[in-house]
């Protein structure tokens, strides 16, 4: 636990020095200051903006007016109050399919390759065959027969099934670093696996996992809109990806005064996912001293 | 592997066989291909049958609320579904795994009597058609745009095209494909999107005549350019670096250095090897597509393999759903052993080391 302990308060001090160089990209900057604004909007938005309760049949279906900036929806609600609104589950799907498949990631890769031998060839074989599964449709059959009901066991799902592709990445950056002195002197000093892993190994890819979690977050929001596209995920909360399908089941979608309703939860979902990879992106020139130009 | 040391009789000669595959690229390949059908079709075969409150229960409860009584929906579902619920579940798993390779798939459930291997016979050709040539013009326009890229390096056209394919990557093809029924069918009018419905017009007969090309090209041409628009992004970026590796390279100078042609050094020296990495991601892309195929084909109503899934998973027709998932996964893997195999064709290295690590 110490050494998990330990990660952590380093992992805090190494994300202050980050966004101090941070500062000098722009494209990561930005994408770093969006992403801020949407997690704050989602989060702390509904408490000033609660979500309304009534249909307007007077106003269904309006295009962007002063009153309602990003128009009205097919019950006459405020998109915009919508999006502030959906904004949460999102975030939660993405932050915890995310974390949770970089983290299980991380145990099996580096265990593959710390281990090696038969046990690594074999898991890795595993993984390379699991890889050839297309995992949407796999995902849309479970998520239908387990007939998931809320957020949090989506994710887990989700992320259960997207740590393979994760853990074949970490095997191979922690057999790159693995040979390193420092690394071989932890091992002869016998100090524990956990330990060489999260104090050792992680710090040294943390852009690595940075990135591809991030990626993954992306995937995950993907995912999570197809899902209630296909009616699997249940309407209950208003998310954007609820919007958008209740936009086209409402024939939105062929009113063209009506293009609002749709075009507004996308555009949330593009820019936060556009957001993200920008902001990955920017953390790899940060960290990859080849792509590094003015630091 | 395991499933062909079990059907030998003795120790050396299940060794010998052993041996024989792992030291055979193209025997172990199929191997691997065969083991991972296996493990979606028991994946299936359990999380639809074996766990508690499973599908089939849910069939024989949905039965008896429709008037059935306990006894005959028990027999209904056992039908449909095509096992013996008295069994052991083992037997049952068994008798089931009989049935996938002799190409019994159950009968429908909503659809009262229709095979199911004959509801996807109808339906694959459609999505065959559609991703293959999808992939295919998806693969030549992204390592030419990729090549131009690398070639013109830091000038404005690499800007560009690095930053449109950027941005065409991080956004799902469902989004891309929403956009583009509301752009091109419904803003702008240049496509007739309602007429475009289904794989074929009604009342076309299909044969190879200009009139069937042209329909069939009408009512799929939006959903090809989404497809190509979705996953054109990686394979544009992917060429462009493994170009600018290949133009480092100790041979390329010294192709420069004999005074070849560029035509030729581009097309002998560094196209040839820059493609070749990208054969391995043909694969991962099969899988890309397809698994979008189950949104996009639903989107445009067009009526193959993933608008099938996507109607068996929200009627929930348990028969359907699980005989397409499994033919969909046996498709995309038996695609990754195509490109396995066209790979070690291509790059005799693959073969002799025998791996991808």
């Amino acid at each position: 636990m110490q050494a998990i302990g330990d990660f952590l308060s380093g992992l805090w001090r190494e994300s202050v020095k980050t966004l101090k160089i941070l500062s000098r990209n722009k494209m990561g900057l930005f994408g770093f200051i969006l992403i801020v604004l949407i997690v704050l909007l989602s989060f702390v938005g509904p408490f000033i903006w609660p979500p309304e309760t009534s249909a307007n049949v007077t106003e269904i279906n309006q295009g962007a007016s002063a009153q309602h900036w990003l128009g009205t929806d097919f019950q006459g609600q405020d998109n915009l109050r919508k999006i502030i609104n959906g904004g949460k589950d999102i975030v939660l799907i993405a932050v915890i399919t995310g974390v949770l498949s970089m983290l299980i990631a991380v145990v099996v890769g580096s265990f593959s390759a710390f281990v090696g031998g038969w046990v690594d060839s074999l898991l890795m074989e595993l993984v390379n065959i699991w890889l050839t599964i297309p995992k949407f449709p796999l995902l849309a059959v479970l998520a239908t027969v387990l007939a998931l009901k809320d957020v949090v066991t989506l994710s887990v799902l989700m992320a259960v099934l997207e740590w393979p592709a994760l853990a074949r990445q970490v095997r191979s950056q922690v057999l790159s670093l693995k040979n390193r002195d420092y690394v071989e002197a932890a091992v002869m000093l016998d100090l524990g696996t956990p330990r060489i892993i999260f104090r050792e190994l992680l710090p040294n890819m943390m852009s690595f996992v940075a990135i591809s979690t991030i990626f993954a977050m992306t995937h995950a929001i993907y995912q999570q809109t197809g899902l209630v596209f296909l009616g699997i995920v249940p309407y209950s909360s208003a998310n954007w990806g609820v919007m958008i399908s209740a936009a086209e089941r409402r024939g939105v979608l062929f009113n063209p005064q009506a293009a609002w309703s749709i075009l507004a939860p996308m555009a949330a979902i593009v820019i936060f996912q556009l957001a993200l990879v920008s902001f990955a992106r920017s953390l790899d020139e940060v960290f990859n001293p080849r792509l590094r130009t003015s630091v | 592997m395991a499933t062909i040391t079990t059907s030998t009789p003795t120790e050396p000669a299940a060794l010998g066989v052993i041996r024989k595959i792992a030291s055979s690229f193209l025997l172990r390949r199929l191997a691997k291909a065969l083991f991972s059908i296996w493990l979606v079709t028991s994946i299936t075969f359990f999380v639809i049958r074996a766990m508690p409150g499973n599908a089939v229960d849910v069939l024989i409860q949905e039965l008896t609320t429709q008037g059935v009584s306990p006894e005959d929906a028990r027999n209904q579902a056992a039908a449909l579904m095509n096992i013996d619920l008295d069994k052991p579940l083992p037997v049952q798993y068994l008798d089931y795994l009989g049935n996938v390779v002799r190409g019994d798939l159950g009968s429908s459930y909503k659809s009262a009597g229709l095979g199911v291997s004959d509801m996807i016979a109808q339906v694959l050709p459609w999505t065959l058609f559609s991703v293959g040539l999808a992939l295919l013009i998806t693969f030549v326009l992204g390592v030419a745009l990729g090549a131009i890229m690398a070639y013109r390096r830091d000038t404005w056209i690499d800007h560009l095209l690095s930053n449109i394919a950027a941005t065409l990557d991080a956004i799902s093809p469902y989004l891309i494909g929403l956009l583009a029924i509301l752009l091109f069918g419904i803003t702008w009018k240049w496509v007739p999107i309602m007429e475009m419905r289904g794989a074929m017009s009604p009342g076309i007969k299909p044969a190879f005549t200009l009139e069937f090309l042209a329909d069939i090209f009408m009512h799929v041409r939006v959903l090809l350019l989404v497809y190509v628009l979705s996953s054109i992004g990686s394979w544009m970026l992917q060429m462009k670096s493994n170009t600018v590796a290949t133009l480092g390279e100790d041979y390329v100078t010294v192709a420069r250095a004999r005074g070849l042609t560029d035509g030729r050094i581009l097309t002998a020296y560094v196209g040839r090897n820059a493609t070749l990495p990208l054969f391995t991601r043909l694969a991962i892309s099969v899988g890309f597509i397809v698994g979008g195929s189950v949104l996009l084909e639903t989107l445009f109503t067009y009526r193959g393999v993933g608008f099938l899934l996507a109607r068996s998973i929200s009627e929930r027709d348990y028969p359907v759903m699980q005989g397409v998932f499994l033919i969909i996964t046996a498709s995309v893997v038996v695609s990754n052993l195509l490109a396995d195999y066209l790979y070690g064709w291509l790059d005799p290295r693959v073969r002799i080391a025998g791996g991808d690590n």
